[in-house]
Order: structure tokens, then sequence, then C-alpha cells
């Protein structure tokens, strides 16, 4: 090597030629050790060292912790604390000899390589942005802080465990898997790997263990993934998030220099002049190469440590909370069992109806601070729970009635009740013997039980059950508070699955069969109470009950729909509210629609629509809202004299709850004609337009439904212009609310029918505002938008110029061809029948390519789309070479395999479409071929005129051709 | 947690008689008569006696019918038992025997509350019930109006028939209710504070004292406070076991001995 022939050898000794001005040899070798004063020998050293060059280095650095001392002398060791260089030259400058200057020189030099290295390993770290296992602790710890604070908090649980420590055998580099159960989704499993967080991230296999492969996405930290994946969490996140950076940052400065380390190549701050030179000397007199891989290198090497640290802390804390158990392997089949569970839950999740209320979710729990002022009912409160709890049974009836005389509407004694663990002695006064004890301690549980924390933690200690329980006592008075507790309890979802997992829906069914035949007493004696107090009672708990998929067949299995019907035949208000309240629920049911018809339910509902009670009427009108899906019902609503109070109702504008089911009864009855033209007699049609401006949206989406129908009549048309209708519908088409959309557009396109509000329509662009609707991303919203334009551009004066005007509007309808939504495609077939009226349109949509896009719809079985596609292709045909075109998509075969269908609408389109294609003579072939002859001569004997002569015409084309074709040959 | 009565083991519904053995338990017809007569016969009585008195007792009586009321007079005769056929003894139940009737068929417990029942019963005097005091006595005890229940109850709580309850009688009837807390320094603290909590619920006119007026409105306005200060009405579920027992047909009965 290079340094063999400047080099002295001795026995145990090497040392160089060169030596500095003291006389001392630049480089020397005493086994084990060798000294070098100067950076060449150095760089030859290193670069003798050959495969060793990093052993080399390292045992370098290691030898020499302070380099710049070594460099530049004992001077700067003092100096080398002040970070900034200027010191350091303010000091050099004061010296004039050589020496000092090169020594400023080399600080310089060795200030910027500094600088340089320090830039460019972070220019080449940040990209990859790896994660190590500190930030995703901290996030990890963040997170937990979150937990179980009910509704507010962003997650409700979150566990996580190392099972797999960081190793360097892996790739991935996985190093915690995170079960994060935020409050409004099920529970991601979430992988912390090196790259990021992994969603999904491991999810269980047969074995129940964890399923490591990297498969999803991959996201940059566990927060930015929480924050894309959960809209919640992000919104309360934001809220949280600066208080904790603040905790973060506070922490990151109790730690040690070496930990800092790696905080400052991953969190990118600058770290201590220290570890900068350090840093700097691990790569001096390196190969490139070597410079390159030494920083990630080292970084590594500190996580692995520091990793396991934190996993031996983890486990700890762990232990502690004793959730889980002591060894790994116990750790992640207890994540097997809990995702399991989590996919109970999300199952059970599907089974429940889309009525479900706001209340589902969970109300924040927030206890009473300890050294809190506390009120003074609180402490007698305590004082009673006391007696409650350390009394006999007439003790125990005083405390309770006193209790009672707290107001327990008020949440501070509501919650004091609880918080002095008075829930767990009222409860377990319920699985008693003693009827007076039960019935005290009722009362009380229906009045705080209106406190949606109080709820759940009624069903929390079990209280459910023991109540439904009561509900087969023999005390009446017991089974009617114990049904009130319970409509008030089970306001949310798992309480009402409990209701129904322990029989209470059959026993709350059983209430509603008061003995109505049989005399009552005239006197009642204690613990008695009237029997329709008991049905009330019954089917206020079954109203609650009912908001639940499961429930309502459990009701309806039960026999519940009779009885509710013969309640409704009573007069007590009180009773109907919760009855009527029950079937308005439970009619989203397709089951319960036909039982109400059976049951003449409907004439009850129409009259009580009479009654005086608002809240009555409402959820009458619901009721009727939900059932006039069936023609029949519509029928019978009309026939019972329903759609005069319906209308005028419509008046009293107060109440918006009533009005939205007014209106929504309104909208359903209307799709029948006969009781459109009533409620024209009515003048609901005026009304109705006078309801289009300051509404709540629930109000208007029934509003312009209702008028959508109405004006599928000629007459009520021109009401609605002469009302001046069109325009707040017009306004209305730049909404966002979906069914509002639907409705709306339909609304318009109906009024578009008629030529003058057409007019209107066209000058305030309403068109336009249409077209754009189709780029709307609800499938419905398109559809409904492209059926009403089809009336626009008929109507329209000018409608070609007018369609033309909209920049991109034709290509963006062809392109709506892609869609896979058959009510989609078949309005779009529909506008563009219309569109292609206009030849310079037609043009156009053919450069769009329209018609590959039409041929491939061809296959299909939906009459619906068969028909409106059959006229978009005989329209198309018109222009060019467009026939051929059609003929070259193999459109022509499927078509004649339309003839075959049942519905005329079909044949008649297809008999014109293929009369058009008949021109070509290739089309005339493949017809031919695919026996479209017989086919038409069928429809030739049809009675529809239109048919008749499309098929005829079709006829005569293929006729020709073939007796041409004859001609030719002979 | 409540402290719950002792439920007594023997009931009235004993079928195979083996309840019969215990003293002054009440006993169903006597299993000898085999007559399907309507009205059960009593022992020591003739018919036409029995008769007579069931009738003049049916008359004053507002909440039995004949059956019940001839069904409750053999039962008394019963219980009565071989004091009857003594002569110069008056006949009807003293105080222990009717005490035991309450613990054992009517569940009570409390020694002084039962005292006042007794006296509740007892309306001349005597240290005895008889047979008409019996009846009204059960009139009330198992069919009364809610008027007539307070103001029975209302006599057993004023412990000194001086129209009042006083502080005094209420710390009487309650210095039982509550478990002793050996942590507690004065154990009547509770008591004391117990009686506060009811005066504080019950004494309207803030007399320190509970009147009659106090005691109605209070009931009136919670039944609960019927029995503030004690259990004096059977309860419940004994009350229907008991009915279901003594007024049972005595073809039903004969028919379940025979079954």
């Amino acid at each position: 090597s290079s340094f063999h022939f400047s080099s002295f050898f001795s026995e145990t000794t090497v040392s160089s030629k060169e030596v500095d001005k003291n006389g001392q040899p630049l480089l020397f070798l005493s086994v084990p050790q060798i000294k070098v004063r100067s950076f060449g020998q150095l760089s030859q050293l290193v670069f003798a060292a050959k495969d060793a060059k990093l052993k080399e280095a390292q045992a370098c650095i290691e030898a020499n912790r302070d380099p710049v001392v070594k460099i530049l002398g004992s001077d700067y060791s003092t100096m080398k604390e002040d970070s900034g260089a200027l010191n350091i030259l303010h000091k050099i400058t004061n010296g004039d000899d050589v020496e000092n200057e090169t020594k400023t020189n080399i600080a310089l030099l060795l200030k910027q390589l500094d600088l340089h290295l320090l830039n460019d390993t972070l220019r080449r770290i940040s990209p990859q942005t790896r994660l190590n296992p500190v930030p995703v602790k901290d996030d990890t710890e963040l997170l937990k802080s979150f937990w179980g604070k009910g509704e507010q908090s962003v997650l409700e649980s979150t566990e996580f465990t190392s099972d797999r420590g960081f190793s360097f055998s892996d790739g991935c580099g996985e190093m915690r898997y995170v079960w994060a159960k935020p409050g409004d989704a099920e529970a991601p499993c979430v992988t912390c790997g090196a790259q990021g967080v992994l969603f999904p991230g491991g999810r269980t296999d047969d074995e129940g263990k964890i399923d490591y492969e990297t498969k999803g996405e991959v996201y940059k930290d566990l927060v930015t993934f929480l924050k894309e994946k959960l809209g919640k969490f992000s919104e309360n996140m934001s809220k949280q998030e600066i208080r904790f950076s603040e905790e973060q940052q506070k922490n990151q400065t109790d730690e040690v220099p070496k930990k800092e380390e790696a905080d400052v190549i991953c969190k990118a701050v600058s770290g201590t002049d220290k570890s900068k030179l350090e840093k700097n000397q691990i790569n001096f007199g390196k190969s490139q190469m070597a410079r390159r891989l030494e920083p990630s290198l080292n970084w590594r090497t500190t996580v692995d440590r520091k990793n396991r640290k934190i996993s031996v802390k983890e486990s700890q804390e762990e232990k502690r909370r004793g959730k889980l158990g002591k060894t790994r392997a116990s750790v992640s089949s207890g994540r097997a069992q809990l995702s399991c569970k989590s996919v109970d839950k999300a199952e059970e999740t599907i089974s429940e109806s889309s009525s479900e209320s706001e209340e589902d979710e969970e109300p924040p729990d927030h206890r009473q601070e300890a050294n809190a002022d506390l009120p003074s009912e609180y402490w007698q409160i305590q004082k009673l729970v006391k007696y409650l709890k350390g009394g006999n049974q007439t003790a125990t009836v005083i405390a309770l009635c006193s209790m009672r005389d707290f107001n327990l509407a008020q949440e501070t004694c509501q919650l004091a009740i609880r918080d002095v663990g008075g829930l767990e002695v009222l409860i377990n006064l319920l699985d008693t013997d003693e009827v007076k004890c039960k019935i005290g301690s009722l009362k009380i549980l229906k009045e705080i039980s209106r406190n949606p924390q109080i709820r759940r933690n009624i069903v929390d200690l079990g209280g459910l059950p023991i109540m439904v329980n009561i509900l087969s006592s023999p005390y009446k008075t017991l089974k009617c508070l114990a049904a009130e507790t319970i409509a008030n309890v089970a306001q949310f979802k798992r309480a009402r699955r409990l209701v129904r997992q322990h029989g209470g829906i059959t026993r709350l069914v059983a209430l509603l069969d008061c003995a109505q035949n049989s005399v009552e007493p005239a006197q009642l004696s204690l613990y008695e109470t009237r029997d329709v107090e008991v049905a009330r009672c019954g089917a206020l708990a079954l109203w609650s009950c009912s908001k639940s998929y499961s429930n309502k067949e459990a009701i309806r299995k039960a026999g519940g729909i009779p009885l509710l019907a013969r309640l409704l035949k009573t007069s007590h208000e009180d009773m109907l509210i919760p009855v009527v309240g029950t079937l308005q629920e439970c009619a989203s049911e397709e089951n319960y629609r036909v039982a109400i018809k059976a049951e003449r339910i409907i004439e009850n509902l129409v009259k009580n629509l009479n009654s005086e009670n608002e809240q009555l009427q409402e959820h009458c009108a619901m009721a009727i809202y939900q059932c006039a899906e069936d023609e029949e019902t519509r029928d019978l609503v009309r026939l019972h004299g329903g759609l005069k109070p319906l209308a005028s109702l419509l008046s009293n504008t107060d109440n918006k709850q009533r009005l939205a089911a007014v209106t929504g009864a309104i909208w359903k009855c209307s799709i029948s004609k006969e009781n459109v033209t009533k409620f024209r007699e009515y003048k609901a049609i005026e009304t109705l337009v006078g309801l289009l401006t300051d509404q709540p949206e629930e109000v208007l989406v029934n509003v312009v439904g209702a008028l959508g129908e109405c004006c599928q009549d000629y007459e009520n048309q021109v009401i609605v212009r002469k009302c001046g209708g069109i325009q707040p519908l017009v306004n209305l088409l730049v909404g966002i609310n979906q069914a509002l959309l639907v409705n709306v557009t339909k609304a318009v396109g109906a009024c578009a029918v008629e030529p003058e509000s057409m007019v209107i329509i066209d000058r305030l662009d309403g068109v336009r505002l249409l077209w754009s609707l189709l780029k709307n991303p609800h499938p419905d919203v398109k559809a409904s938008a492209a059926w009403a334009l089809c009336p626009c551009i008929q109507n329209a004066k000018d409608a070609g110029e007018m369609v033309r005007s909209f920049v991109g509007g034709l290509e963006l309808v062809v392109n709506l061809l892609k869609s896979d939504n058959k009510e989609v495609l078949s309005s779009v077939c529909a506008a563009i029948t219309n569109i292609a009226k206009d030849q310079e349109n037609l043009a156009v949509i053919t450069d769009h390519g329209v018609v590959p896009l039409l041929s491939k719809l061809a296959n299909t079985n939906n009459d619906k789309l068969r028909c409106h596609l059959a006229e978009a292709i005989s329209r198309c045909c018109m222009w060019g070479r467009n026939r051929v075109a059609f003929g070259e998509h193999k459109a022509v075969a499927p078509l004649v395999q339309y003839l075959k269908s049942n519905d005329t609408n079909v044949h008649r389109a297809t008999a014109q479409a293929l009369y058009q294609l008949s021109e070509d003579p290739d089309n005339c072939i493949t017809m031919h071929e695919n026996g479209a002859v017989k086919l038409l001569l069928d429809m030739v004997g049809s009675p529809d005129q239109e048919l008749q002569e499309a098929a005829a015409g079709c006829i005569s084309n293929i006729r020709r051709l073939a007796l041409a074709a004859e001609k030719a040959r002979y | 947690m409540v402290t719950l009565r002792v439920k007594a083991t023997q009931t009235l519904g004993n079928r195979d008689g083996r309840a019969a053995s215990a003293p002054g338990l009440i006993r169903a017809p006597a299993t000898g008569d085999t007559s399907r007569a309507r009205i059960p016969r009593a022992p020591g009585m003739n018919r036409k006696k029995l008769q007579k008195l069931t009738e003049t007792l049916t008359k004053n009586c507002k909440h039995f019918n004949k059956f019940e009321v001839s069904c409750l007079i053999k039962l008394f005769y019963n219980l009565v038992g071989e004091a009857a056929k003594r002569p110069g003894v008056a006949i009807g139940l003293d105080r222990n025997a009717f005490r035991n009737i309450l613990h054992v068929t009517f569940g009570m417990t409390d020694d002084m509350i039962m005292d006042r029942v007794f006296r509740g019963f007892d309306k001349d005097n005597d240290g005895n019930i008889n047979v008409t005091e019996w009846v009204n006595g059960l009139s009330l005890f198992l069919r009364g109006s809610l008027e007539e229940k307070m103001k029975y109850c209302f006599e057993v709580f004023d412990l000194n028939g001086d129209g009042f309850i006083s502080k005094e009688e209420m710390f009487h009837l309650l210095k039982n209710s509550l478990l002793k807390q050996p942590s507690e320094e004065d154990p009547d603290e509770g008591i004391k504070d117990l009686v506060e909590i009811t005066l504080k619920k019950m004494d309207y006119d803030h007399d320190g004292k509970l009147s009659s007026a106090d005691y109605e409105k209070a009931v009136g306005e919670e039944t609960l406070l019927l029995e503030a200060f004690g259990p004096c009405l059977p309860d419940p579920k004994s009350q229907m076991e008991f009915e279901a027992q003594v007024f049972k047909d005595p073809n039903d009965f004969h028919d379940n001995m025979n079954s």
C-alpha cells in the first residue's frame, strides 16, 4: 500500500517518515494503537483499511471524543460550548500568527462541512420520513389521553402492543400495533412501521394471530392517518392539538443529549454544536459512499436501543392497567379477541335502522371534580343515599320519598345521585321483594333517566334486565313505572338491544293488551292503576324501542300491530301519541305497511289528524307519509277524508316539525292523480308554492316533492306559474342537499312541460343550472337533472342554440353514458334523444363519440333503458355515417332482441331504431341473420300505428336489399 | 342495603296439612266436613246460629260479601279453637295469638307496631279480639279504602292517642330502622335526622308534629307514605296469599284435597 515506502518499520511499531515541526512522526503505530497527526495520513490510513474502513473510522471517532480540541488545540475546548461561530472567529483574529490563521480557516471549513453534512443528511432523510418509536410512542401516549371521555373525546380507547420489536432482519421494521377505537367508527387496526402508519395494519387471521403483511395505504404518522381516516377525529383533534404539542416539546427538552441526536434527525430541529461536530467527524475522511450510509445507520442503532427500553416500559404500563397479560403472546391473543368483538359490534350496527337519533352517540361523561364546588343538594342527597343503604324498608321509603322532593329534572341532582353511589342502590332495590321500595326507586329512576349519562349508567349497572322482569309483575303501578323508565333508558342502541335480548319487547306488547272488556273496579287499591295507563306506558316504551330495526320485527312478531290498532281507536291523547309514534317509527318497514293497511289503521290515523294536539297531528302525518308509498293506502287516505285536514294543516307554519310531516304526507299522497285533483280543490298548490321560501330544508324537500308530483297535471303547472312558483324553484337548484335537489329538478322538469313556464325557466337561466347538476356526484341527482332537461330542450325556443351555448355541456352529457347506474343511463339517453333533434348538436355529440358509447349499452335487460336507448340510437342515425358506425360497433344484433321484450314502448322505439339502421345494407344483413324479419312481421300487426309503420319500413328495406342482391346475381 | 324482613317460611298455602301443626296457624275448614254446603260450618256452633251471625256481620261490613264473611267467621273459630269450649272465658284471640297471626301470616316483625295493630283491632279494649272485631278489622286490613287506611294508620302511629304524631313518637317508631354503624359516635344521630327528614316532608303546618291533616295531605300526594313509620298493613303479596287461601270455594277445596 502507499505508505509502505514512506514508513519506518521496527519490531512492534511503525512510524511514518513524515514528521511535524516538533519532530513527531505523523503516523505512529504500536499495536494495538495507531496515532495519526495529519489529515493526509488519516486519509491514507482509512484507505489502507479497505473493507474495514467503517470500523476504522468508528474506532477513530471513539478514541477522539473531542476532535475540535485535537485539531485546533485546547483553546477551543472552552469555546465549543458557544454555538456561534462568530465567537470563535473573534478569539482567533486576536492572534496574528500564521498558525492561528490556518486554524481559523480549518475551523471555518469544519463549520461549513458540518453544515453541509447536516443539510445533506436531512435532505436524504426527510423524504423517507421514517418513523421511529419515539414519535410513535408520543403519539400513542397522546391518544391515550383521549380515552373514554365519551362523545366529545376523539377516541374511545387506544390500545397498542409492540409484540414484535424493532428488528433489523425485518424489512418493514414495524414497531407497534395500535388499536384505536374512535368515537365514530369501528376500531381500525394500525401498524406503525418504520415507513409510516399502515392501514389496514394487522388483521386477524385464522390462528388468531396478527397478519403483519404490509398492505393498504401508508401514512406519514399516526395523527395524519387518523385525521385522514376519521372525520370526527380530526375535528376534535384540532381543538386539542395545540395543548399536546406543547407538552410534547416540554418532554423533549428533558432528554439526554444522546437521545436528542435521534430527535435532531427526525424532527429537523437544530442540534447542539457537539453533536454536529461528532457527526462531522464520523464522516471525516471517508468516501462519499460511507458518508451517505452513516447517519441512518447511526440513527438505527439509537432507535434499537431506545425501542427496547420502550417496550419494557410499555409492558409495565399494560401490567398496571391489568387489561392484558405480561407476555407478548397473550397480548396479541387479547388483541385478536378485541378485534373479533369489534366485528360483532359492526354487524350489530348494520342491523340497526336508519331512524336512529343523534342521541345514539356517546354523551360526554364529565364526572364532578373532586374538589369542585359542590352544591348543597349534593350533600343532602349523599345523606339520603346513606339511609337508603343502611335502612330497613321504612327508612328506605322515607329516604326515597324525600329524594323525590329534589328537582330531579336538574342535572346536578341527577349526577349527584349517581356520584354518591345512589344508582347502584336504586337498582338493587328493584331486585328486592319490597313493592313499596321498588315503586319509590322506579319513580326516581324514571325522572333521572331523562339524562343521557344516567341512562348509560343504568344500563352499565345491569338495570335493564331487572326492569324488564318487573314488566311481568302483578302490580300495575310497578309495570307502568318500569315501562316508563325503559322508555327513557331505551333511547340508545345498546339499551334497545338489551331490552329485546331479555324478552322485554314481548312483555311490553303484553302490556298493550289491557283487558278492555273486563270491568274496571270503581276504586283502585293501593298498588293498582288503570289498565289504560298500563297500555299507555307500554306504548311509550315500545315507541323508544321501535327505533331499532330488530325491535320493530320483534314487536310485529309479538303481535303488537293488532294491539296498537285497537289502542288507536281509543280517544286518550296521552295514549294516542305513543301509539302513533310507534306506528310511525315502524312504518319504515314494508311488513308494517302491509299490516297497517290490513288492520285498517289508516282510518284512525286520518281521524286523529283532526285532533287538537299538534304532536299527535305530527305523528299521524308522519305515519301517513311513511305508508303512502303504497297506492292503495293513498286511496284510503282520500276515501277517509284525510286530504282536507292535511291541506288545512299547511296554513300553520309555526311548528316546523309538524309542517315537515304534513308536507311529507301531502307529497306521498299526491303521487295519486285523484289526490292531486283533491288538493287542487283545497287550494293546497297555492299554499305549497308559498312554502317555497323561508322554510327549513326538511320542509322544503317535501314541499318541492309535492309540487313535483302535482305538476304532472297541466292545470297545476299553470297554477304554480301564476303563483310565482318558478322563481323560487329555480333558486333552489343551487342547493347542496341531495334529496332536495332530486325533488327540485323533478319539479322544474315538470314545470318545463308548460311552454310559458319554460320561458321563465329559460330567462332565469334554469337550464344552465340543471345542466351543471349533471356534475353532481350523487347519481339520483344526475338522473333527475337529466330527466328534467328533456322537457326543457323540447320546449325551449332555439333549443339547439341554447344547448350549444353551454361550454363543454355536450361532452359532459356524452361522458355520462359511461355511468353504471341504470337510471342515469336511461335519463341521459332520453336527453341525448332530445339534443340530437338539432343537426349541429348531433354532429357535435357524434364527434364526442356518442355512437360507440350507445352501442356499448345495447346489451341490457332493463326495459326502461332499452326504450330510451333505442330512441337515442334512432335519433343519432340521422347524421353522417352513424348508421354504419352503429353496425360496426355491434349495436344491431342486441337491438333485434329488444323486440322479444314484453313492453310495447320498447317495441316502438326499437322498431324505429331498426328502421333507421336498415338504411345501411350491412345492418340489414345483420338483422336478417338475427331473425328480425319474423319479429318485425308480428309488429306490423300491432294496433300501435307508429310501431306498424316503423316495422313495415324496416321490412321493406330488408326486402329491397334482398331483391337487389337477387337481381345482381342473375 | 335495605334490611328485609325475614320471610315467614310457613305460608297459608300448605295443602298437605303439615302447616296445621304450627300453633296459631290458620287452618282451612275441617277436613272431616264432607257437606257441600255453600257456607262452611264452624266447629262448636250450630248452623242456625252461624247463619244469623254471618248475616249480622255482613250487614255491617262494607267490603266483604256473605260468603267471605262466613269464611272469616269459620277461620276465626278455627283459630280460637279449644278456648271457645271452655266456659267463663271470653271468646276471642288474645294479644299473643293475634300477634302470632300478624307475624306468620302477614309478615310483620316489629313488636311495637304489632301491639298497635292489635289495639287497632280491639275496639272495645278488652284485650281480646272477638268475632265482630275480627271481621271488621280484616275488612279494613284487606279491603279498606285509602281514607280508611289513612285513619287506621294514623291511629297506629299515634302512640299516645293525642291526635298528633310527635317527634318523640316518630323517634320511637323509627329507632330500629337504621343499621347500627360502628363508626358513628351517636347511634341515634341518624334516627334523629330521619325524623327531621320526615317532618320536612310531611309537616305542612310547620308545628313540629304531624296532625292527622298533615298526614293525610302527605299520603294524598305520595301513597308510599301511608305506612311511613312502619308496616302496619299486610304487604300485598301476603294479602293475596291470605285471600286466596281463606276465600277458597269449599268445592274447589275438596277437589284440591282429592287431587
